[in-house]
């Protein structure tokens, strides 16, 4: 099969430098359509009023943040089981989007908190559980900063990757499973959704914007992992490292 | 095997009682530096004290944890145990159930006793004890994973503290809850229980990824 050529972060290389427009261009437009529609199409809230609006980041940023955590534990454990360095790499790059994300959702799930339910912080059980996938971020990018070996550093992220994945079905089931301040969930896979058509639109439009965003990112950092670990190999010297 | 190797690390911790007393100590100073600096209203000690000596346990097992595979690490040992033919999960859990004997169950011990400078009652002094006894075993299986991800490398106990306090956390709340549920005379019973499932899933699935992570760090 010919895909599995680009297994080899040499080939892969060029492919994911002429990947990134194909995803950053329509991020961008996305960003801007999902923002408008978010903030000037979508009907105020009754009970919120127009607080809620910043649900059209909160929201694709905490999905992005559990997303990208199941990726890295992944791609983290192909590395480890199949010896493929590039997948190694893939996690590593995706480790600090993901860090990020999870940053954005607690921090615009506080302001969000402090108008609707009075206070910035609250210990129930889906924040204090992202709060944790945040410390599992930082743990991994940590871990693999400690250890100088490349391979030993891979393998020992998979490891811890792979233990704290546990940790993302426990924040997405956590509101069914306690009783948090935390509403369940609205969009199901099967049956209506109990929004309105314009927010669940724009929610939707955001998240395909962050998605878009988190390849095109993940992606250069990629090149760059590549680029750091491969640099004394002859095929890289024209590309001037 | 598993009887000699524990037998092993708890006549080799022995023979430095002074590591095993220092945990302790540790666990004791930090726990009452809490009513020093908050002072001796025994309402808001009572409310803090779940939560105060629960963390002090975690603090002083993660300080602990460094000794868990080093010490055979930098002579050799552990290498030569990785290379016999019983499987390495055997290893580790006979580590880990040493170091627990050993660092752990004093402080289990002597919690009742620090739980005293908090006002706690008679029945809830039980129910930190059992809280402990349960909980430790998490502490120090899960903690085996941070200490054989982090064997030799530079960054000493804050690594270990970043890699495994995250991993903690369920252990804590469950802790600390059944703790609280007794001074505020709800039953502590599901707290229990749940810690006891965390311990037992920990039993199970801490040593195999422990002994993957020696695997790793070995090479």
């Amino acid at each position: 099969m010919k895909v599995y050529k680009y297994a080899s972060p040499a080939t892969f290389y060029p492919l994911a430098g002429k990947m990134i427009p194909w995803f950053a261009i329509p991020s961008a437009v996305l960003f801007a359509v999902g923002l408008y529609v978010g903030f000037f199409v979508a009907p105020t809230d009754f009970q919120q009023g127009d607080a809620y609006r910043i649900m059209f980041i909160h929201v694709p940023a905490a999905w992005m943040g559990m997303l990208l955590y199941v990726l890295m534990a992944i791609y983290a454990g192909i590395g480890w089981a199949f010896n493929a360095r590039l997948s190694s790499m893939m996690a590593s790059a995706i480790a600090t989007t993901g860090a990020m994300f999870t940053m954005l959702s607690l921090v615009t799930g506080a302001l969000w908190g402090k108008p609707t339910w009075g206070t910035y912080w609250v210990w129930d059980a889906r924040m204090t559980s992202t709060l944790i996938l945040l410390f599992l971020y930082i743990g991994f990018i940590s871990l693999q900063a400690a250890i100088d070996d490349t391979r030993r550093a891979d393998r020992a992220g998979a490891v811890l990757a792979l233990v704290g994945v546990i940790n993302v079905p426990i924040i997405y089931f956590s509101v069914q499973w306690w009783n948090t301040l935390h509403q369940g969930a609205t969009i199901r896979l099967i049956g209506k959704p109990s929004i309105a058509a314009p927010m669940l639109a724009a929610m939707l439009i955001m998240l395909a914007a962050c998605w878009f965003y988190s390849v095109a990112v993940v992606l250069i950092r990629l090149r760059c992992i590549i680029l750091e670990r491969e640099q004394n190999a002859s095929r890289f010297a024209e590309v001037g490292v | 095997m598993l009887r000699w190797l524990v037998w092993r690390d708890l006549m080799l911790a022995w023979r430095r009682r002074a590591d095993m007393l220092s945990t302790v100590f540790f666990f004791v100073i930090v726990v009452s530096l809490f009513p020093l600096g908050i002072g001796p209203e025994t309402q808001l000690l009572r409310k803090i004290a779940p939560g105060v000596v629960w963390v002090a346990a975690l603090l002083a097992s993660m300080l602990s944890l460094g000794k868990l595979f080093s010490n055979d690490y930098q002579d050799g040992t552990l290498e030569q145990l990785l290379l016999t033919p019983q499987p390495v999960y055997l290893v580790v859990l006979g580590k880990t159930l040493a170091h627990w004997i050993v660092s752990e169950v004093p402080l289990v011990l002597i919690a009742p006793l620090v739980g005293v400078q908090f006002d706690l009652s008679r029945e809830t002094l039980w129910i930190l004890f059992a809280s402990l006894l349960l909980g430790t075993p998490v502490l120090s299986l899960i903690g085996s994973i941070g200490a054989a991800l982090t064997l030799g490398l530079r960054g000493g106990g804050v690594l270990i503290s970043i890699l495994v306090l995250p991993l903690y956390i369920p252990a804590l709340i469950f802790g600390a809850g059944a703790v609280e549920a007794s001074i505020m005379g709800t039953s502590p019973a599901p707290h229990l229980y749940l810690l006891g499932a965390s311990a037992i899933v920990s039993l199970l699935f801490s040593p195999w990824a422990a002994s993957a992570a020696l695997r790793i760090s070995l090479e």
